[in-house]
């Protein structure tokens, strides 16, 4: 009797509800297609190296997944060991993501490498990685990748990205839940900031600090230094200490434990 | 009966009510899965020395209802690899059929199935990693286990989102909370997997799915267990958690009827 | 008027039964310069003959890597070669991703085979005019496969195909044993030897005219992945090579004393 009143047309005693607008209102979907597997990974370069590094840990929630999965991968290389490689691509954020995103980023440097006979070079491998994650700009990979390598020059070269393709080269580069707390750390140990040469004057007459490359073992040394402090301060950063450093001579893993609680 | 076509042959609001005009919507978005229908919890599984132990209880729940009592949830793949679903239940028989399809597809080749447990682990991530991406995920998150290529034990797990990671031991569901805190405390990860037998391995998952049982409200005490090592696979899928009882119940405060 | 009124495309049989498109297609075939293939229990190897067009011009690719297991070496239209070349190539990449694994080399074989088979019985297409040796390994081992404009695949232990192939394969034939027992350096001097027979009386093998890939299985079952020696990297190959000709040459002589 009800619809009769709202909007049956006809003078009818009876209603018939199937003459009502057969159009809802659309749905939203539930499912939510992310999740956030936390860790986080840095890089810095030097004169003639790059290091990228990355703890091992794999989270959902407060839950632990895994101890060892790793974040930085070697690109262009063999499957299976990783030979013949001369870039690096680190991923932090949604874990399946970054494997795709790594996946397709490894089969453009092989079928480059295929079609032209000889190996990518790292500034147009890190342009191609932009319009990778730019092509997904509705549906972005939700992760915070950072590529490694050396350039023309053989210096170290460094490209940070968010996560629809903006990037740019840097020094020094920290990405992951702990960012937050790693990067102030590298603006100051790394670019100097806040670090003034002393005694070269007093107030505005006092001279920066300039910055310049870092020999490789303080940089390995600060990467160390910068997860360990991580760890203390952050949950989802612990277990596992991965880096790999670019130098002439290929590619070198240094796994190192970190804390697991 | 009146005069209006449009009327004739359909329920009368006053008799049956206004019908909800929402069912018979032809147009906007197709409709994926929203939300899981019949399910299945925790799959659980541990690496020892020369193979691979999983397990996962017999039932299927239709939300807190225990609609199906006796569903095998570990799938066998051509003597190589036993995947072990928990999630939606429809969609692991979907998965189980293309396991089929692609084990058919594989024997016509000469030196038939070559496919071990680390590729079809490669290839179901791949699958769910697609479908999440199509926003029409197969509910499911799912243990694979069996050898690798270089004939080492392998355990890896990927979910509905298509994300995988791979431990010495690992739960999916409940069971991430509830038996890997049990594995992790019986073998911990700096220790080789070689230390473990598959004895022990076997004993541990035993006594995770009790807890479960008592601790996981969608569990059962009916359970399959599967062991993989290099000979083949052994699947026992009548396994039953022996003389358990909630009896004790009664005499802790908090629990069943109270005196004082 | 005309010779032949069966031979205007690939889909009509002659009342003979043949496909002339697809015997001309194999024609091509035998006018590439040649290429060996030959397999012993842990490798497969192939070596190829390359001309230059005129002397002023670089010389042909005869061996191509597809994957790091496996390998193609090409005689007859090479711009054919290189659109199967890329679907392999392509075809192998996408194993590697769906499964994680190297494709199966019978695998990729059959597909290019259905491939070329679609070519012979559809209006309007042409037979590859390319003969392919694929060399590679997977779990089961090295494997080489000869494959025909025609669709044909064949798993060879050693095969040669292209211009007077027949010397080549003659010395294969004569060698069988040897070749299967052989090392993998010695399975190199088997395919070198091979190619030197059907070289004509005035021609040498040198660093510029030859290839040669190498695959197999390492000693601890680990694939060795494709190799390709070209240039200076062939010198030390070249010279095991003559070393172990005049050693038979030595040998003969004396056998002749003997006698």
């Amino acid at each position: 009797m009800t619809s009769l009143v709202n909007q049956q047309p006809h003078s009818e005693a009876i209603g018939y509800s199937f003459s009502q607008s057969t159009h809802a209102p659309n749905k939203q979907h539930s499912f939510y297609p992310y999740t956030d597997n936390g860790g986080s990974t840095l890089g810095i370069t030097g004169a003639d190296f790059a290091i990228l590094a990355g703890d091992t840990r794999s989270v959902a929630g407060y839950n632990i997944n895994s101890r060892y999965a790793p974040k930085v991968f070697k690109i262009g290389g063999d499957d299976e060991t990783g030979e013949g490689a001369h870039i690096l691509l680190s991923v932090v954020g949604f874990a399946a993501d970054g494997h795709a995103l790594k996946e397709r980023l490894d089969a453009v440097v092989k079928m480059y490498k295929y079609q032209h006979g000889k190996p990518m070079s790292v500034r147009a491998c890190a342009q191609r990685l932009s319009t990778i994650l730019y092509q997904k700009r509705f549906f972005p990979y939700y992760v915070h990748a950072i590529l490694a390598g050396l350039d023309e020059e053989g210096t170290g070269a460094l490209y940070s990205y968010d996560p629809v393709g903006s990037y740019e080269r840097e020094q020094c580069r920290a990405a992951g839940s702990a960012a937050s707390l790693i990067m102030p750390f590298l603006d100051n140990q790394v670019n100097f900031k806040n670090q003034y040469i002393p005694g070269s004057g007093e107030g505005h007459a006092l001279e920066p600090k300039k910055a310049g490359p870092l020999p490789r073992s303080t940089v390995e040394q600060l990467v160390r230094d910068a997860f360990t402090s991580a760890v203390e301060r952050h949950i989802e950063v612990g277990d596992g200490l991965q880096m790999m450093v670019i130098t002439a001579n290929g590619i070198e893993e240094i796994y190192t434990p970190l804390k697991q609680d | 009966m009146n005069h209006f076509p449009e009327s004739w042959g359909r329920p009368r609001d006053d008799i049956y009510g206004t019908y909800n005009p929402a069912y018979l919507q032809s147009t906007g978005p197709k409709a994926h899965t929203q939300s899981p229908a019949v399910t299945g919890t925790s799959v659980i599984a541990v690496k020892f020395n020369g193979g691979v132990a999983i397990a996962a209880d017999n039932l299927a729940s239709y939300g807190s209802l225990a609609r199906f009592t006796d569903v095998k949830r570990l799938r066998k793949f051509s003597d190589t690899a036993v995947v072990g679903f928990s999630g939606d239940v429809s969609d692991m028989q979907y998965m189980d059929r293309l396991l089929e399809s692609i084990d058919i597809r594989e024997n016509y080749s000469t030196h038939g199935n070559m496919l071990n447990a680390k590729n079809l682990h490669t290839y179901l991530s791949k699958v769910l990693y697609k479908r999440r991406s199509e926003f029409n995920p197969l509910w499911n998150h799912i243990l694979v286990v069996g050898f690798d290529g270089d004939k080492k034990p392998f355990l890896s797990s990927a979910d509905l989102l298509g994300t995988t990671y791979s431990a010495p031991h690992l739960a999916t569901g409940f069971g991430a909370h509830l038996a890997v805190p049990i594995l992790r405390r019986l073998f911990p990860e700096d220790r080789p997997t070689e230390d473990i037998t598959k004895e022990d391995a076997v004993k541990a998952l035993r006594e995770c799915l009790k807890v479960l049982w008592y601790r996981d409200a969608r569990s059962l005490d009916k359970y399959s267990l599967a062991i993989i090592t290099e000979e083949g696979v052994e699947i026992k899928e009548d396994q039953r958690l022996e003389n358990q009882s909630w009896a004790f119940a009664e005499t802790i405060r908090g629990y069943g009827a109270q005196v004082v | 008027m005309f010779r032949n009124n069966y031979d205007n495309d690939a889909v009509t049989f002659s009342p003979q039964g043949r496909i002339f498109q697809v015997e001309y297609a194999q024609e091509a075939v035998k006018q590439g310069s040649v290429v060996v293939g030959l397999v012993n229990k842990t490798h497969a190897v192939l070596v190829g003959l390359k001309r230059n067009a005129e002397e002023l011009s670089s010389y042909q690719k005869k061996i191509i890597e597809i994957d790091s297991h496996m390998g193609v070496a090409i005689a007859g239209l090479a711009s054919d070669a290189r659109v199967l070349s890329n679907y392999m190539k392509q075809q192998s990449l996408g194993s590697r991703m769906t499964y994680g694994r190297p494709i199966p080399v019978d695998r990729i074989v059959t597909q290019i085979a259905d491939r070329a088979q679609l070519n012979t019985q559809q209006y309007g297409k042409r037979p590859y005019g390319v003969g392919l040796l694929v060399a590679g390994v997977d779990e089961a081992g090295p494997h080489l496969f000869e494959f025909q404009p025609s669709g044909m695949i064949h798993e060879m232990v050693a095969c040669a195909i292209g211009a007077r192939s027949q010397m080549a394969r003659t010395y294969l034939e004569r060698n069988l044993e040897q070749i299967s027992t052989s090392s993998r350096d010695e399975l190199i001097t088997h395919g070198l030897r091979a190619l030197k027979e059907t070289l004509s009386q005035d021609k040498e093998l040198t660093v510029d005219n030859t290839s040669v890939g190498v695959v197999g299985q390492g000693a601890t079952g680990k694939t060795e992945s494709f190799k390709l020696y070209e240039g200076q990297q062939l010198v030390p190959l070249l010279e095991v090579l003559e070393q172990s000709d005049s050693a038979e040459t030595r040998e003969e002589e004396t056998m002749e004393v003997d006698s």
